[in-house]
């Protein structure tokens, strides 16, 4: 059997004293998604930035495809990568903000093939096409020439997903991807990313969004206060299906 | 209604007393236009014009490259990096332009010799420090350096402008951290750091003319050998003016011209027009 495409094993981290999480672990399957829920501050922001190392976990270690990101392994010996090393590891886990964050002084079609060319070091010509595919895929082939400022708070959402794809990442970590959407624009995104997984792509998504959790996830996890509080079936998230009642509490303020 | 008849008055005062102060240099006889215009542009003249902007050019690309590279330190989490840094500025900030480019000119009082070799070992070359470091070298050198410890900050300032979100999506993208510096960062950094680059660019240009002190032949020196063989003072300061006030009229307008081409907006509304013209 073929390792998970994601393994976070006892993930810690601390900001001062302070657990912003506190021993998490997480397995994805190939093909899975997972929903992350949870009330603010509960540190699921924070796990999910771990999962690629934009934040240095403290403790713990993440695996992609059974390869330790951040570390070589030598034998039983983990060995710190350098920061050369660290980027091409990352390359198989692609990330969608809660800001979007594309680079503003790129168009759209730009965003999507600036990695391809740079990183990938693919043909212009052919990052080009690959580009215009992945646009046409997120509604957004007419936008190609478009600056960021010049597109909606969806539509900058869906080419950062399309940016994202580009690299052909084995998992799509999503940071909260409609919280900062208008709410007539957060379905728009939600139907991109709910196709994604229809077409087998691995996610782990953090979000507030129950129903999307519900419909398109395999599993849900509740975090509170840095730690998980409940985890199961994404089916049951209802305030009756869940078991923990701190989840059923949550459930109850946002349904 | 009386606050614009107000400003209406001064402004007529305002534009009489510069059209007297101009007529009043126009037809002072102690100018000698006639000599101003022979010298304009004489060949000692232009080599000097073109040496300044040389001088400048060369020291300007020096400071911003090693400003970048400051600015990269200072903003490290590497404490050793941001000492080097802090050193550095300190150093230059502290000591007069005219005392660092003596002491560059005497350079080889310190080190007669320069070699490229392994240190503390064998050395592969060598070279006598006053046939490498001339007096122009020197001077450029100088300003270089020291414009370096002035612009890292300005670039530091604008590296810092730009939302860390970016260079995580590029991170996330697989770039490394200085293909996200020279790709996603700088290029909109660069929008933020070019008036105050610009304004020390021309800064610098009229602190170029020190190098008459090291007997570097600019634009200010070649107009002093001049005039001290034919005495012809003020005509010939007076070509040196003309030439520093064109030189710093086209800097301005090329950061005009600069600025303009890279605000975004601008750009896209050219593109959409164009588009919809070619509809």
């Amino acid at each position: 059997m073929s390792a998970p495409v994601l393994e976070a094993w006892n993930i810690s981290k601390r900001f001062g004293s302070e657990y912003a999480v506190r021993g998490v672990s997480l397995t994805v399957e190939a093909g899975t998604a997972v929903c992350i829920l949870g009330p603010s501050g509960s540190g699921k922001t924070t796990f999910i930035r771990c999962l690629n190392h934009l934040e240095e976990p403290d403790e713990g270690y993440v695996f992609i495809e059974g390869e330790p990101l951040g570390f070589t392994r030598r034998g039983d010996v983990f060995q710190q990568v350098s920061r050369r090393e660290l980027p091409r590891q990352r390359r198989k886990l692609g990330m969608v903000f809660q800001q979007f964050n594309l680079f503003d002084h790129m168009t759209a079609l730009e965003n999507v093939t600036e990695a391809p060319c740079k990183v990938l070091r693919r043909p212009k010509a052919e990052a080009h096409a690959a580009g215009m595919a992945l646009l046409e895929r997120v509604g957004l082939a007419d936008r190609a020439h478009h600056y960021p400022r010049e597109l909606s708070g969806g539509q900058q959402q869906r080419v950062a997903i399309a940016r994202a794809l580009a690299m052909e990442p084995r998992l799509l970590l999503c940071d909260e991807p409609t919280s900062a959407l208008d709410p007539e624009m957060v379905h728009e995104v939600l139907q991109v990313l709910g196709s994604l997984v229809a077409e087998g792509m691995t996610m782990v998504t953090v979000t507030h969004e129950v129903g999307f959790a519900r419909e398109v996830a395999e599993r849900f996890v509740f975090m509170e206060g840095g730690v998980v509080v409940e985890e199961g079936d994404a089916r049951n998230l209802t305030t009756t299906g869940v078991t923990e009642e701190r989840t059923r509490s949550f459930l109850a303020k946002v349904l | 209604m009386r606050r614009n008849v107000g400003t209406k008055v001064l402004g007529v005062l305002a534009a009489a007393l510069l059209a007297f102060f101009i007529q009043g240099i126009a037809r002072n006889s102690a100018v000698q236009w006639r000599v101003v215009g022979s010298y304009l542009f004489s060949g000692p003249i232009l080599t000097g014009v073109l040496r300044t902007l040389l001088i400048t050019a060369v020291a300007i690309v020096i400071a911003i490259v090693l400003g970048v590279l400051l600015a990269n330190m200072r903003l490290s989490r590497n404490r050793v990096l941001q000492a080097v840094n802090g050193i550095y500025v300190w150093f230059f900030r502290s000591i007069p332009l005219l005392v660092l480019l003596i002491i560059a000119y005497n350079f080889s009082l310190l080190y007669a010799h320069l070699s490229l070799g392994v240190p503390f070992g064998p050395a592969f070359v060598s070279f006598t420090t006053t046939h490498v470091f001339t007096a122009l070298t020197a001077a450029i050198i100088t300003f270089g350096l020291q414009q370096a410890a002035y612009t890292s900050e300005v670039i530091r300032a604008a590296i810092m402008s730009v939302p860390p979100g970016q260079v995580e999506a590029a991170e996330t993208l697989g770039m490394t951290y200085w293909g996200a510096m020279r790709r996603i960062v700088l290029p909109q950094a660069a929008r933020v750091a070019l008036p105050p680059v610009a304004n020390e660019t021309i800064n610098l240009c009229k602190s170029t003319a020190l190098v008459a002190f090291i007997s570097v032949p600019d634009l200010l020196y070649s107009v002093q050998e001049v005039y001290s063989a034919n005495f012809k003072v003020l005509p010939l300061l007076v070509v040196a003016t003309i030439w520093y006030t064109v030189i710093v009229s086209v800097m301005s307008l090329a950061q005009w011209w600069l600025e303009r081409s890279m605000r975004i907006d601008r750009r896209v509304a050219t593109i959409a027009v164009t588009a919809e013209v070619l509809r």
